[in-house]
């Protein structure tokens, strides 16, 4: 339902997006990630038709956004970065306006913004200026903007930056109930996030793309995928680690914290079962023992490097 | 076309929601009748006419049309709303127009507040209604043009300040290429038919044919043409942010 197709973006000698080629089907939800300034937000402003592509073109449901812009974008629902919103509305006339303007009318309009209240809990602030609603709030009023028309294509750019931890869980919850029947993009810069809604990840870094696989086995690329935690009482300590230094496939040993091995694997394989074995055939009861799935933020920092300061001056230019 | 009515009754409100279109029209009525009244002599003439009211408008218009037109494209560039307008399924051409039309009108209910002045010397003496209506029309259309212009300029900044200093510069230099000042200057050193062609650029010579009551097809023309030929500058300028 999403094609991008060798997107590519240039302010002045900037490559903001560098040749960004990929889709998305109905049934996913794609997690946006990137460092600050790596081109996320330029992607999804030409994929939404707000910027017009340096080279390459971007599809919406069949439609190109540089040759039917308005088919394309009346496919989308769209949440831009920092959720902007006319001050001087309120949540009610914003969303009558957004109804109309997407050529809905009467009952249909209706049934459309109170599902999108509901959706965004907004009921208590629907008369008050969106001027003087809080952050959370105003990040929902867009929120139930980009859902309004219930859209093929949703394009969600940090719809959780600003919420509390159960606005958080309840716009996750949201995602992922209304996921099953249209193609998503959620830009994030919280990895658990990805984890909790994404079924797939891409990762850009100066603007090229330098990963697009799913949560787990992005988490597989980790050092620490398959490592295993084990705390034991600090006078078998020493005991400890030299049994489980018997053990074929264990790649190192290392202290983290009182009583706390981490154990690194060779090839990044279970070693789980062994150690378990033989810390049992030693007579050592572990205290805690936790095999590690490994850590997204740890691929993430190895897979992307962006000069954050000179990449973000760059934007801001543009 | 709805989609195009749809943003002008949102632009509308949007006047109408903030103390904004209060404020301008109080303001402009206040201006409009004080200079009438002191500068034009409107009673001390002792004429059933309304050029004394009429005469104000272009250098009026110079200061508060910027006012309106100022915030048109640049607040939205500043507050980030102008990607959301146009992620919206609507064209560059039917936001252009939508924000101009709103604003349009706008200053035309302005204009028709101003009743009390018509009514006040239709009391006094018999004017030639004739010759007000098209008065009327004519400060309309000029109003359009500053306007048009003072949109395109908006869209070229998200400083409101700039836009507007800006705006009210290029309305002067539209506006007073046509006074007496300017032509004497130009008519010593450059021949008669320069400086009809600079008199002919302004606002002002366009008015006055149309505030002597004859709606000239030529004078209709040179507003409608200055509108379009902005309004196209300003959907090019928008454009043109979007980094086509």
């Amino acid at each position: 339902m999403i094609e991008l197709d060798h997107l590519t973006k240039k302010f002045g000698d900037f490559t903001a997006v560098d040749d960004i080629s990929l889709n998305v089907e109905k049934g996913e939800v794609l997690g946006f990630l990137g460092p600050n300034g790596a081109g996320k937000s330029t992607t999804m402003k030409m994929l939404t038709g707000y910027l017009v592509p340096s080279a390459g073109t971007a599809r919406v449901c069949g439609h190109d956004v540089r040759k039917s812009p308005v088919k394309a974008k009346s496919h989308i629902g769209y949440l831009p970065e920092g959720a902007p919103a006319w001050a001087d509305m309120t949540p009610d006339t914003f969303l009558n306006f957004a109804a109309r303007i997407r050529g809905l009318s009467g009952g249909e309009a209706a049934r459309a913004i109170s599902a999108a209240i509901e959706n965004t809990s907004l009921d208590t602030v629907l008369n008050q200026p969106i001027e003087t609603l809080s952050k959370g709030f105003k990040r929902r009023v867009g929120l139930a903007q980009a859902l309004l028309h219930n859209p093929d294509v949703l394009v969600l750019d940090e719809p959780t930056d600003g919420l509390d931890p159960n606005q958080k869980h309840d716009v996750r919850e949201l995602i992922r109930e209304i996921s099953a029947n249209k193609a998503i993009i959620v830009s994030t810069h919280i990895l658990e996030e990805v984890e909790a809604v994404c079924s797939r990840a891409v990762i850009i870094d100066q603007g090229r793309v330098v990963a697009n696989e799913s949560p787990a086995e992005l988490e597989a690329r980790s050092e620490r995928h398959n490592g295993v935690s084990v705390t034991v009482r600090p006078a078998d300590l020493e005991r400890a680690k030299s049994a489980i230094s018997g053990v074929t496939g264990i790649a190192g040993m290392k202290n983290e914290g009182e009583g706390q091995l981490f154990i690194t694997v060779q090839g990044r394989k279970p070693v789980a079962a062994e150690v378990a074995e033989t810390l049992k055939a030693h007579g050592i009861a572990p205290i805690e023992f936790l095999v590690e799935r490994g850590r997204l933020e740890e691929v993430f920092r190895t897979l992307t490097h962006s000069d954050t300061a000179e990449t973000a001056s760059a934007e801001q230019n543009s | 076309m709805s989609k195009t009515l749809t943003l002008f009754r949102r632009e509308m409100n949007a006047y109408f929601a903030t103390p904004l279109a209060y404020v301008f029209i109080v303001i402009f009525l206040i201006m409009a009748s004080s200079l009438t009244f002191f500068l034009g002599n409107f009673l001390e003439r002792d004429q059933a006419d309304l050029i004394p009211f009429f005469q104000f408008h272009p250098w009026l218009f110079i200061l508060l049309i910027p006012a309106i037109s100022m915030r048109l494209w640049a607040e939205e560039i500043h507050s980030g709303t102008m990607e959301l307008l146009l992620t919206l399924p609507v064209t560059t051409a039917q936001a252009v127009l939508g924000k101009f039309l709103a604003a349009w009108i706008f200053i035309g209910v302005a204009l028709m507040l101003t009743f009390p002045i018509w009514v006040t010397v239709n009391y006094l003496g018999e004017p030639d209604n004739g010759v007000i209506l098209a008065s009327y029309i004519g400060s309309f259309f000029m109003a359009g043009g500053y306007l048009a212009m003072g949109a395109f300029i908006s869209a070229m900044t998200k400083n409101q300040v700039i836009a507007f200093v800006v705006s009210a510069a290029f309305c002067f230099l539209f506006t007073a290429s046509g006074s007496p000042i300017v032509l004497n200057l130009f008519s010593g050193w450059v021949g008669d038919s320069a400086t009809h062609f600079i008199a002919g650029l302004s606002f002002l010579t366009h008015f006055q044919d149309l505030m002597k009551g004859v709606i000239d097809f030529r004078d209709v023309l040179y507003f409608a043409s200055l509108i379009v030929f902005f309004l196209y500058a300003n959907t090019v300028a928008v454009d043109r942010a979007r980094g086509a």
